[in-house]
């Protein structure tokens, strides 16, 4: 029954892979093509690399994005971790159920619906008290640090909930105030979570487009704002370049994530 | 049991018997809802100092919840409970001078064998070369001397077990509750468990509490044992006590095994009940302190040890007899097992030790047998 079924299995999983990954390794060949014309093979080149870094532009852009990657992430992790933990810890307490439901929003709002309603929010704050002056790099950063720490909420939450909750009762029992279990037991048994939620939170702000453009302003444009742009006029090879190491950025950070949720698996507990 | 006669060696190790001996833990009309469920109705208990009180029950009958009362996990609906003389109703259990065993154990993942013991510790502020003598002197004391550095992952279901229990004795609480200490343990390493808990407890003093749904266990280890049943104590006492003198029908049917028969007082002589029990053809006696009536209703019971299994008519009139055919029996090495059928259909189980060696069995299959025990060993049950 199973030799039956492969050659099918097989050729959706082909398939699939195909449409998935096709247009990321042709961008990456592409990267690396001599040619001055995208679609046109012109040989073995490294070229568009060395442009992008002599480009001040795209060095900018990729400055601005990593520092707000960095910031959103940590931020998010921060403050997800403690969503999470009131989620998950602190029981039936009044307002749970709408807290739940606004912090899990964003994951299913349209990124145009939170990108706009960030935007009128910053221009009216700007009205009422002259913050944010200009828009950029801080504004940005908040409005990734909404959405990205709803994923990380989500991760911790689900986490805790895998946890045994008569550890933390026991580090009760055995003297230690509830705060400072947190920090004795919860936190050092969820840091997997929070790590991989940290990486998620940066993959997700690195690789945001639209909310980003809804609430910066002029002369900050970050790494997919400006690849964006750049390819309105058309694609040129050094795009290829900047996508494929935006590609394997991506990709390490996906594996490094992965490879900290097998270790969390691997600690639990085997009761 | 000999109240009026106890002597005060009794009454030392028998506290429970004195009526002026302090308790030192008095559970006090205590309730516990969630919501509209009641899973601790209205207990009340005096517990001891130094002993070994075993709470048993089905599972889900609220021996955890009052359990967790006792450790502060859960606050009381309603009444109090006193460990020591102070109220500790309110008290938080990092402040209460009481460490439980988790069911599951609860042995911190990221710490040593020796960090997990020595964090109670810490947390107290011991002075470090205490913390370390205190915990290896600990380790040494549940033979787990050498594990200091291993990780829980690197422990076995009996390692982690003592791990838990070194982790709540170095503080030396004043009691030491344990939520079905040896539920997660293979029988033979339970039965071993089981009497290293008893030395621990002896040589250490403190009191233990035990939740527990294995009665047997129960019986083995506990000075005393309450049996729970939904929410509520039924009995408590000794283990013999609970054992030999259950107090209704529910109690004798939960721990160990028990033939249960309905039957109606005819006649009655001082302590001396004559019964009729349809499913037996014939009279039971039994002797009762119970104030009962010619004519009542009551259930007699009699444990499978208590009754004699022969081929021949036994010909002595003080015990009780009454005739069947063998249904079924099991061998059980140490004893064998049997099912009698009465004439009445009733079948009546009866255990046997197997005290001579035979390859052969004597009794088989469908032989006639007669049953019959000391008339004291019948217990009259009215609840
Ligand atoms: N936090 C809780 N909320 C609601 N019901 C509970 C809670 N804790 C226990 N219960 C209920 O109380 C009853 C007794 O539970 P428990 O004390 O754990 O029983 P046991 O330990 O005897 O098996 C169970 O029916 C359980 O569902
Ligand atoms: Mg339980």
């Amino acid at each position: 029954m199973n030799n039956k079924r492969s050659p099918f299995i097989f050729s959706v999983l082909a398939f699939g892979y195909a449409f998935l990954y096709i247009p990321l390794v042709s961008v990456i060949v592409y990267s690396f093509n001599d040619s001055r014309l995208a679609t046109v093979w012109g040989g073995f080149s490294t070229r568009w690399y060395g442009e992008l870094l002599r480009n001040d532009q795209v060095l900018d852009a990729a400055l601005l994005s990593l520092r707000i990657a960095v910031t959103t992430a940590t931020f998010a992790t921060i403050l997800g971790t403690m969503l999470g933990l009131v989620l998950a810890r602190f029981g039936n307490f009044r307002g749970r159920t709408l807290l739940t439901g606004m912090i899990t929003s964003p994951l299913v709002m349209p990124e145009v619906i939170t990108g706009l309603s960030l935007l009128l929010l910053f221009v009216s704050l700007h009205g009422l008290f002259g913050w944010p002056a200009t828009r950029g790099f801080s504004t940005i950063t908040i409005a990734h640090i909404t959405f990205a720490m709803a994923y990380v909420t989500v991760i911790v939450r689900s986490r805790l909930a895998a946890m045994d909750q008569s550890l933390e009762e026991a580090a009760m029992d055995l003297g230690c105030r509830p705060l400072r279990v947190v920090f004795d037991i919860t936190i050092p048994l969820i840091a997997p979570a929070m790590i991989s939620g940290w990486l998620l939170a940066f993959t997700l702000s690195l690789d945001d487009l639209v909310i980003s453009s809804f609430v910066s302003g002029p002369g900050a444009s970050t790494l997919p704002m400006l690849i964006f742009s750049k390819v309105r006029l058309g694609v040129t090879p050094d795009i290829n370049a900047l996508a494929s190491i935006i590609i394997l950025l991506v990709s390490l950070g996906v594996v490094a994530a992965w490879l900290v949720s097998r270790r969390m698996q691997k600690s639990l507990p085997s009761n | 049991m000999g109240n009026q006669t106890a002597t005060n060696k009794q009454l030392t190790e028998q506290p429970w018997l004195d009526s002026t001996a302090q308790p030192f833990i008095v559970i006090e009309n205590v309730s516990k809802h969630f919501g509209d469920f009641v899973a601790v109705n209205n207990v009340n208990l005096n517990i001891y100092k130094g002993e070994l009180f075993s709470i048993l029950g089905a599972s889900g009958c609220g021996k955890t919840t009052l359990l967790r009362m006792l450790a502060g996990f859960e606050t009381p609906t309603s009444g109090r409970i006193l460990i020591d003389g102070i109220d500790v109703t309110d008290v938080p259990p990092y402040w209460r001078p009481v460490n439980m065993m988790f069911q599951s154990y609860a042995i911190f993942p990221h710490m040593t064998v020796f960090e997990n013991v020595a964090y109670g510790l810490r947390k107290e502020g011991v002075q470090p070369a205490e913390i370390e003598k205190r915990v290896a002197d600990m380790l040494e004391l549940v033979q787990l001397g050498g594990y200091g550095k291993r990780k829980p992952t690197q422990l076995s279901g009996g390692e982690r077990q003592r791990v838990a229990l070194a982790r709540a004795l170095v503080k030396r609480p004043k009691v030491l509750l344990l939520d079905e200490p040896l539920a997660a343990l293979d029988k033979k390493l339970r039965e071993h468990t089981q009497f290293e808990l008893m030395n621990i407890q002896d040589e250490l003093g403190i009191t233990f509490v035990v939740v527990t749904h294995d009665q047997e266990e129960a019986m083995i280890l506990s000075s005393r044992i309450a049996v729970m049943k939904q929410g509520g104590f039924i009995q408590v006492g000794m283990p013999k006590e609970v054992y030999e003198y259950p107090g209704s029908r529910y109690v004798a049917d939960f721990i160990g095994t028990v033939n249960l028969l309905e039957a109606k007082i005819e006649s009655k002589d001082g302590d001396q009940i004559v019964a009729a029990a349809p499913e037996m053809a014939n009279h039971v006696r039994a002797y009762t302190d119970l104030q009962l009536e010619v004519g009542d209703s009551v259930c007699i019971a009699i444990r499978p040890e208590k009754i004699y299994i022969s081929q021949n008519e036994p010909d002595n009139d003080d015990d009780d007899r009454v005739a069947g055919v063998i249904e079924d029996f099991g061998y059980f090495g140490n004893l064998s097992l049997y099912r009698v059928r009465l004439e009445s259909g009733r079948i009546i189980q009866v255990s046997a030790q197997n005290r001579r060696r035979s390859v052969e069995r004597f009794l088989e299959w469908d032989d006639k047998v007669f049953l019959s025990w000391r008339v004291r060993s019948a217990v009259v049950l009215t609840a």
